[in-house]
């Protein structure tokens, strides 16, 4: 790439090539997921209605965690003016459409909150009285207005920022961007009130007694784990398969290496805030949480959990080479990705089964289906859209980033 | 010695200039092609690959970091458990003496406290070889230009491939600009160093005395002066002063006669341990409550001096007038009433515990008391 060119040539060079075209068979793959997927959440709903209610919130939270995590990452890009991630944004761009689908999950749930949420029984409630306490927050009708905004919300945020980069596309106007980046900076802050709500909302009101103030953080940082691990290995294995239309350096997978391997240890350093907090103060209302995970086998889950979201990855991703393997970089990937699943399945089945973990086909047949969407949307978008921003004036600087 | 002219200025490089970070990575590529070992590249931030085309491995740095971060991480853990649960051992919130979870944040701490501060520490004292801050480099306008925005390289005179003219053309071949050479002076190099003169020692000693004295003075005096004494100065009777507001001048004042305070039970027994012997009976049974009550109260205040079977085997032996062991024939013919007046009033050397052992907590006492006489001489019956 020879770095003198104008920026037009440049952007006229890339839209020239070829269209991005995946093997059929990754398409159908996703469909076949997909279509089993939902078959058995469907069979299972008849099984056990109350257990595939706890799975559909947990497939819930992970939806969210990719699609606003997505959205999230892209709005960082245009307020920080971040130059190395412009020529892979588009694949956060992409994944941020599964917001999309979070209406129908929502939806569901929310005709099935009774088997999931104790403040809804009413007769329990009253005779309760930190529950009838609590009532002005968690009551049926307030929670249905919150979520419904919360989803608009980001569903608005959502189609204006995609909806300026891909006319950038066409047009190349840099007051696309700035526009974006206004949007962004009104989206973070909004962002960061949403996911907090939204999580105490869905997650943290399953044990009403209890509240942790640091709650919303410890999930927001799995979110923006979900998400990169996401956007990493799809960039990565588009690019070692040579899908991708420009050249990706190590430059560009470090940087995605090092910013997986920050929230790693983000993550650590707020669950273990939040357990060293309920653990010195020692307060009934805040301990019965942490001792509930601590009850049968949930306390192997809880051990597991530190070992799979924080020791592997963290001592997976600490050199400096492994942040720019291609192979490593995959492996975590798919590894943080499940881990952020173990997480929610901790956070949530507790509730559903109070004596012991439990796993069976039902816990798996949910992400399958998650797989499967996510496959479909993908390949979706990237048969419709450029895989890289072209108009962004960015992006030249962004190919020729270098550390 | 051959008879040349030292010239004033020594050649200590040429230098030359890219504007762009791949070049000067291809620059070094090519000078480890064409066999230089003494060059340097120059850029104002670090870019990345730069070590590979330079063929110089990892740097040493980090080991310096792991080295002393597992250090810090080893102390803080080994002080704190010293501190807490060896040679202080004090229960804090109820919670294990040593306990992990409250460690972890300054163990973190101190591991990255350490492991910064050294790794700077090296860098700066090893790496640049501090407290020498000449460097021929210094001053020029290739200095000026790496530490803005442009990539340099410099290749030594010192290298034993150098020659002046190839150097210029290799240089001219990568496509660097504004080349030039490099003088410097021999004393510009051979500067000693000021920090072990006497002037800056005594700089330093100056310095040193008058924080100390500035310090000891403010304490000490400024702080008793008005304005700044006004915490000094309250509206409150200090003791030994005298009262204002009472005609008397005393502020304590006796209770109003025939009257006791709230909750306040007077010992009718005064300086007649006979009566006490005689008329109390123990209102508590040996529960299993009552005992642990009073075997908690036993080893906090009286162990120290009785020891914990109260044989008068304390920690305190030989510090103070022996106390007696408590296995005595007399203490254990005592009525309860007997050690309750003792513990009341105190006896000789052994001072009263009326203030801080509540009544219940005395009788509980004597009921644990009785259990160790019991322990320590059972009956033929006990047996059984
Ligand atoms: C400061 C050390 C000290 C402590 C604490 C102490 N004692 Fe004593 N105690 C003594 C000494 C010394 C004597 C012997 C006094 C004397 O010379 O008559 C004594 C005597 C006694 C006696 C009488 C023994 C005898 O043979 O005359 C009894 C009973 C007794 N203590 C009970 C207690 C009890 C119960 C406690 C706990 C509440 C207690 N003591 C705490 C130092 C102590």
């Amino acid at each position: 790439m020879n770095p003198n060119d104008s920026t037009e040539n440049f952007a006229k060079n890339i839209s020239m090539q070829e269209p991005i075209k995946l093997p059929g068979s990754i398409n159908i793959t996703g469909w076949i997921l997909l279509i089993i997927g939902v078959l058995a959440i469907a069979i299972s709903f008849f099984v056990d209605r109350e257990r595939s209610s706890f799975n559909l919130l947990i497939m819930l939270m992970f939806l969210l965690s990719i699609g606003l995590g997505s959205l999230f990452l892209v709005a960082l890009e245009y307020v920080a003016g971040a130059v190395w991630s412009t020529p892979v944004r588009r694949v956060s761009e992409f994944l941020s459409s599964s917001l999309i689908f979070l209406p129908v999950v929502a939806i569901i749930l929310i005709f099935n909150m009774h088997d999931l949420y104790h403040w809804t029984h009413s007769e329990y409630v009253q005779s309760d009285k930190i529950l009838s306490q609590k009532t002005p927050y968690l009551n049926y009708v307030f929670f249905i207005i919150r979520v419904a905004f919360f989803i608009g919300i980001w569903l608005l945020f959502y189609f204006l920022i995609i909806k300026n980069s891909r006319k950038q596309d066409k047009t190349g106007e840099q007051v696309l961007t700035k526009r974006n980046t206004n949007l962004s900076a009104a989206f973070i802050p909004i962002f960061a009130l949403t996911i907090t709500f939204a999580s105490v909302d869905w997650m943290m009101s399953l044990e009403p007694h209890w509240y942790s103030t640091i709650f919303g953080v410890y999930y927001f940082s799995g979110t923006v784990l979900a998400a990169l691990a996401s956007a990493t290995l799809i960039i990565v294995l588009l690019r070692q398969k040579g899908y991708f239309p420009v050249k990706l350096l190590q430059d560009h997978l470090y940087s995605l290496g090092a910013l997986m391997f920050a929230f790693i240890n983000f993550w650590a350093y707020i669950a273990f805030s939040q357990y060293m907090l309920i653990w010195y103060a020692n307060i009934p209302e805040e301990t019965s949480w942490m001792l509930q995970r601590w009850t049968g086998s949930w306390k192997f889950v809880s051990i597991g959990l530190i070992i799979v979201h924080f020791i592997v990855p963290y001592f997976a991703l600490l050199s400096q080479p492994a942040k720019m393997n291609p192979k490593r970089l995959i492996i975590m990937s798919i590894w943080i990705l499940f881990a952020h699943i173990y997480d929610l399945y901790w956070i949530i089945m507790p509730t559903y089964s109070r004596d012991g973990a439990v796993f069976g086909w039902m816990e798996l047949v949910f992400p399958v289906a998650l797989v499967g969407l996510i496959i479909v949307l993908f390949s979706y978008k990237l048969r419709n859209n450029n895989l890289v921003p072209i108009g962004d004036p960015k992006l030249e600087r962004g190919i020729n980033f270098r550390l | 010695m051959p008879d040349k002219i030292i010239p004033e200025k020594i050649l200590y490089s040429v230098t030359g200039i890219f504007d762009h970070p791949d070049e000067i990575i291809n620059a070094a590529e090519q000078a480890e092609k064409a066999g230089y070992k003494k060059y340097d590249i120059n850029t104002s931030y670090p870019v990345h690959g730069m070590s590979t085309a330079m063929r110089i491995g990892p740097s040493k740095l980090s080991y310096i970091a792991l080295v002393f971060g597992l250090s810090g991480t080893t102390l803080a853990l080994l002080f704190m458990w010293y501190v807490s649960s060896w040679d202080y051992p004090m229960v804090i919130g109820g919670k294990p003496y040593f306990s992990l979870p409250a460690f972890i944040p300054i163990t973190f701490e101190v591991t990255v406290l350490l492991a910064s501060i050294m790794t700077v520490v090296a860098m700066l004292f090893i790496f640049f070889k501090l407290p020498n801050n000449s460097h021929p480099l210094h001053d020029t306008d290739y200095m000026k230009m790496v530490s803005s925005d442009r990539f340099g390289i410099s290749i030594q005179a010192s290298d034993p491939l150098f020659d002046e003219v190839k150097v210029k053309d290799f240089l001219q071949n990568l496509g660097a600009h504004h080349i030039t050479p490099i003088y410097f002076d021999e004393s510009e190099i051979s500067v000693k160093n000021t920090v072990f003169e006497p002037k800056f020692i005594g700089f330093l000693l100056a310095v040193f005395f008058a924080t100390a004295g500035f310090t000891y003075f403010s304490l000490n005096y400024i702080l008793a002066w008005g304005p700044f004494n006004w915490m000094w100065n309250q509206h409150k009777l200090n003791p030994q002063k005298r009262s204002e507001l009472f005609s008397d001048g005393f502020g304590m004042r006796m209770p109003v006669e025939g009257t006791v305070a709230r909750g306040y039970m007077p010992y009718l027994y005064k300086g007649n341990q006979a009566a006490a012997s005689k008329y109390m009976i123990n209102p508590l049974l040996p529960t299993k409550e009552v005992l642990s009550m009073g075997q908690q109260k036993f080893v906090t205040f009286c162990s120290p001096c009785h020891g914990y079977l109260a044989k008068g085997d304390s920690r305190l032996r030989g510090q103070f007038p022996n106390p007696p062991s408590l296995h005595s024939e007399k203490v254990r013919n005592y009525q309860d009433g007997d050690i309750y007046h003792i513990i009341t009033e105190g006896q000789n050397t052994m001072p009263s515990y009326a203030k801080q052992i509540t009544r219940e907590e005395r009788w509980a006492i004597i009921l644990y008391l009785r259990a160790l006489q019991r322990s320590q001489n059972a009956k033929e019956t006990d047996i059984k």
